[in-house]
Order: C-alpha cells, then structure tokens, then sequence
C-alpha cells in the first residue's frame, strides 16, 4: 500500500543554521501520528515541510504518490489537499466565518460560491458553529477560531491534514472542544500529523508517536510502546518531564 | 497700522472668478497627482514589500529618490531639465505641443513624489500583517498573487489608511509649489489677487480658508472610510 505521506531524507536550514537533518517518516492512510519533541527541535519546521511551504534543501516529500516540487509555488495544488492547521488560528480577520471557509474552495479549487457554502454549512454544523457563520473572528472564542479553521481545511477535501499545536495557545476550558473534534476526525479515518503537548489526546488517537529533537527524528513507536518504554534516553528524560506537570 | 480692508474685492469680477479657478486648479492637479500616487505608491509597495534582490532594489532606489529630493527641485528638472534629456522629438513635443505641459508637469511631478511616500505606508503596511497570514493563505493552495489580493493587502490597507490620510492631506498643500512653473492654482491666484488690488490681507486669508475647508472634507471623507472598513471584533480601533 502506498503511504500518504512519504518522507525522504527531509533537511533544512536556514541560512548556516541546520534546523532539520535527514528525517525520513511514512505515514499510512488514516494513519494518525502524534509529534512531541522539546522547543526548537524543528517540530514547526517540519509539518510546514510536509506541505512545502518552507523550501527544503535535501530531500524528498511525497503526497499520495506525488513528488512535491522543490519550488514552492509549483506546489501550490498538492498543497491545497493537504490541511493545516496552525497554533494562533491564522483565520483572516477581515473576512467572516463563511468568507474565510470559502476563500479557497472558490479560489483554489474553483468551487462555485453556493457550492463552497454548501460545504461550509455541512462542516460548520458538525462542530457545533453553523450559527457563527456571519460572525468576524475577532467576534470568536479562541477555541470557536481554532474549530473554525479546521472546518477551512476540512472544506478543500485534504488528503491529510497536518496540526501544529492546536490547542497550545488555548485557555485550559477550551482545549477540550478543539481535542473533541480532532479525536472525531481521527475516528473517520482522516490521515493525520500533529504536533502537539497533549499526551492524552497522543494516547487516546495516535496510532504512532515521533520525537523529535535538535533538528532529528530520534524515535518512532507505536503509540503504547512509546509512553511505557521509550526506547531513546532523550525521549525518557523528555517524557519524565511533560508527564510531571 | 493703516490698511484699508475691503472684503468686498473679493466678490467682484474678475478677482472672484480668480479665485475660484484656483481652487479648481488645486483640487484638480491634486486629485489627478494622488491618482498618480495611489496607483504607482502600492504597485511599488506592493513589490517593494515582496521582492528580493534587483527587484527590492529598484523600487528601494525609487523610494529613495523621490522622497529625498526637495518636491520644488523635483517640480523644477521636470519642468526645465527633463524635456531636454528625452529624444528630440519627444522634447520638442513635450514643450510645444503638449496642452499645458506647466499642468501635466505638476500633476506628474506631485503623483511620483507622493507615490514614494504612499509606497513606503503600503509596504510598511504589509510588513505588519502578521506573518501566519501569508503562511496559512499559501497553505490553502492560494497563489502568491491571490494570497496578496484576498489576505494581506485588504488588511494592509486598513493599517494604511490613518498614514495615508495625512498623504492625502499634504498633496493639496504641495501643490502650491506648483506655481513655481507657472500652474495658476489656489496660492497663485490669490498672489495675483494682492498684487492687482493690493487688498494681500484679504486674499491670503480666503487662500487659508479654502485650504483648511479642503483639509475638513479630507478628513471628514477619510474618517468615513476608516469607519466603513472597520473589522467587527477587532482590537485595532482608532
Ligand atoms: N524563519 C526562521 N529563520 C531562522 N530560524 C528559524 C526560523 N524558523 C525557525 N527557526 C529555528 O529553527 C529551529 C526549529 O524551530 P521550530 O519552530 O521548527 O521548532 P519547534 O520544535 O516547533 O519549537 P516549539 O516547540 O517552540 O514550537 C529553532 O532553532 C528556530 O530558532
Ligand atoms: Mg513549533
């Protein structure tokens, strides 16, 4: 079976600065994989890598079979079918909730407008939001943008779709709805990425768990194994901390 | 102090009429000039802001030279120095045949001016749109042009407007300076007004009245744009 995401010797610098070396990852369709790893090990840099917004010097990613050009403008339509979605929501703030879920369905995928409403309205019902569709996001919660720009990923069909922690810049009462409709969606069988702290959610949805640190991968597991015997000492040394708090 | 006021002059023929052309003449070279500027002054921030290497250079050396170099100057090589540096034909046209070339002169002279000051306010506009914006507009498949068109500059734009504003303000004053090429506007007419009646007084007075009653309706006018475009829920208010 091919994966959906295939990895291939991934490095990336900026500058002098090597800030990814040599990861090489696959992950399965429907396959959920949870990434943790300390500050600044390239966990950020890495998803955005995976759908090529940051240019990589080494290396190959693959989407479904297809090789994701090295310049990053020609990737512009295999990246549109793979969501993202980002720790301070990124909505446009400008637009409102209908506007900034069809913004691409019509531009990118040339939906027409009461086709990408349509869309819109389905996905927004599902979590919980259709009410808020005229609202602008500075109107919103933070955990209200964050299930929003979901449903704008969602909205383009994606292959997979990647999270760079998602709830991190959330108040404590609100990481819950947005672990809700993440968990729903692993249920589905949606391929899945995610960077995130949340070791629950690892536990609960991921199948596989990578740890990254200082720009590699150091360790994949299955999600069981990781959290009772982690085979690197770093990921130990990092695990005894997070699970402290 | 001796000095004979008399209102009056100024409502009498031919005065009134002067006064009157030369507000014509100033609200038009300046809206004509701000249309300059607004097109030219984002299409260079707008490049300046996104470009790398020749291309940031090149409209970096634009912004630097309009801007740094005195307005009345810039009025004075376009009127007298330029002309003569262009092919003969085309020097010869503009000094002969062009319809009022002191007008077109002017207007040009203010637009590529204030486009210098207008491109550094757009850029400066993009480059305060936060950088997850772009980022997440790239994401969704959009196209650097799209993602320009639809995310960063309506935000930009609503950054720009109070700065722009005061642009929009400072081209009806410039163009004053348009009477160092013989363009009759406002500060003109009212010069020539003094210098038939000797009634200066009151002539320059009507000259800041109008010019302050222009400044209102600008503000007035911008204001009402800042409004209408005001996000819902947003944080940045005036
Ligand atoms: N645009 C950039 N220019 C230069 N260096 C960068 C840039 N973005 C990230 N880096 C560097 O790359 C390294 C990895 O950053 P990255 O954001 O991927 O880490 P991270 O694992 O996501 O960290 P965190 O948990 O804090 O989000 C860091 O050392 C960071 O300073
Ligand atoms: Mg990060």
């Amino acid at each position: 079976m091919v994966a959906m995401i295939r990895i291939e010797g991934l490095s990336k610098s900026y500058g002098e600065v090597a800030v990814l070396r040599n990861c090489s990852l696959e992950v399965a369709r429907g396959e959920v994989v949870v990434i943790c790893g300390p500050s600044g090990s390239g966990k950020s840099t890495f998803v955005k890598c995976i759908n090529g917004i940051e240019p990589i010097q080494a290396g190959r990613v693959v989407i479904d079979g297809d090789d994701l050009p090295s310049k990053p403008a020609a990737a512009a339509r295999i990246r549109s079918r793979v969501g993202m979605v980002f720790q301070h929501f990124e909505l446009y703030p400008h637009l409102t909730v209908m506007e900034n879920v069809c913004l691409a369905q019509i531009h990118v995928l040339k939906r027409s407008r009461a086709e990408a409403e349509d869309k819109a309205r389905s996905l927004l019902e599902r979590v919980g939001l259709v009410d808020k569709e005229a609202a602008y996001p500075g109107q919103l919660s933070g955990g209200q943008q964050q299930r929003i720009a979901i449903v704008r990923a969602l909205a383009m069909d994606p292959l997979a779709m990647l999270f760079d922690e998602p709830t991190s810049a959330l108040d404590p009462e609100m990481i819950g709805e947005v672990l809700a409709v993440m968990l729903e969606l692993a249920r589905e069988g949606m391929t899945m990425v995610v960077v995130t702290h949340e070791m629950g959610f690892a536990k609960a949805a991921a199948d596989r768990v990578v740890f990254m640190d200082r720009g590699e991968i150091v360790e994949v597991a299955e999600t069981r194994r990781f959290f009772a015997e982690p085979s690197s000492e770093r990921a130990r040394l990092f695990l005894s901390r997070i699970l402290a708090h | 102090m001796s000095y004979a006021w008399n209102w009056g002059v100024l409502f009498q023929s031919p005065y009134l009429g002067w006064l009157g052309q030369g507000i014509a003449m100033t609200i038009v070279i300046s809206l004509a000039g701000w249309a300059i500027a607004i097109t030219i002054g984002t299409l260079i921030g707008v490049l300046h802001s996104g470009g790398r290497g020749a291309m940031r250079m090149v409209t970096g050396s634009y912004i630097n030279l309009f801007r740094n170099v005195p307005l009345l100057l810039q009025m004075f090589l376009w009127f007298f120095v330029v002309p003569e540096l262009l092919p003969k034909t085309v020097g010869t046209w503009l000094k002969r045949d062009l319809p009022h070339p002191e007008i077109v002169t002017a207007i040009v002279a203010l637009g590529l001016f204030t486009a210098s000051r207008v491109a550094v306010q757009v850029s400066a506009g993009i480059a305060a749109v936060p950088r997850g914006q772009s980022m997440a507009a790239r994401a969704s498949g959009l196209s650097t042009v799209q993602a320009y068109r639809h995310v960063l500059l309506p935000q930009a734009f609503r950054i720009v407007v109070p700065p722009l504003t005061s642009e929009f303000l400072t081209i009806f004053k410039n163009s004053s300076i348009a009477l160092t090429i013989g363009v009759y506007e406002l500060t003109a007419q009212t010069q020539q007004i003094q210098s038939f009646t000797y009634q200066g007084f009151e002539a320059f007075t009507a000259a800041t009245v109008v010019y302050m009653a222009i400044a209102l309706v600008v503000t007035t006018l911008m204001t009402a744009i800042e409004r209408r475009i005001s996000v819902a829920g947003s944080a940045a208010k005036g």
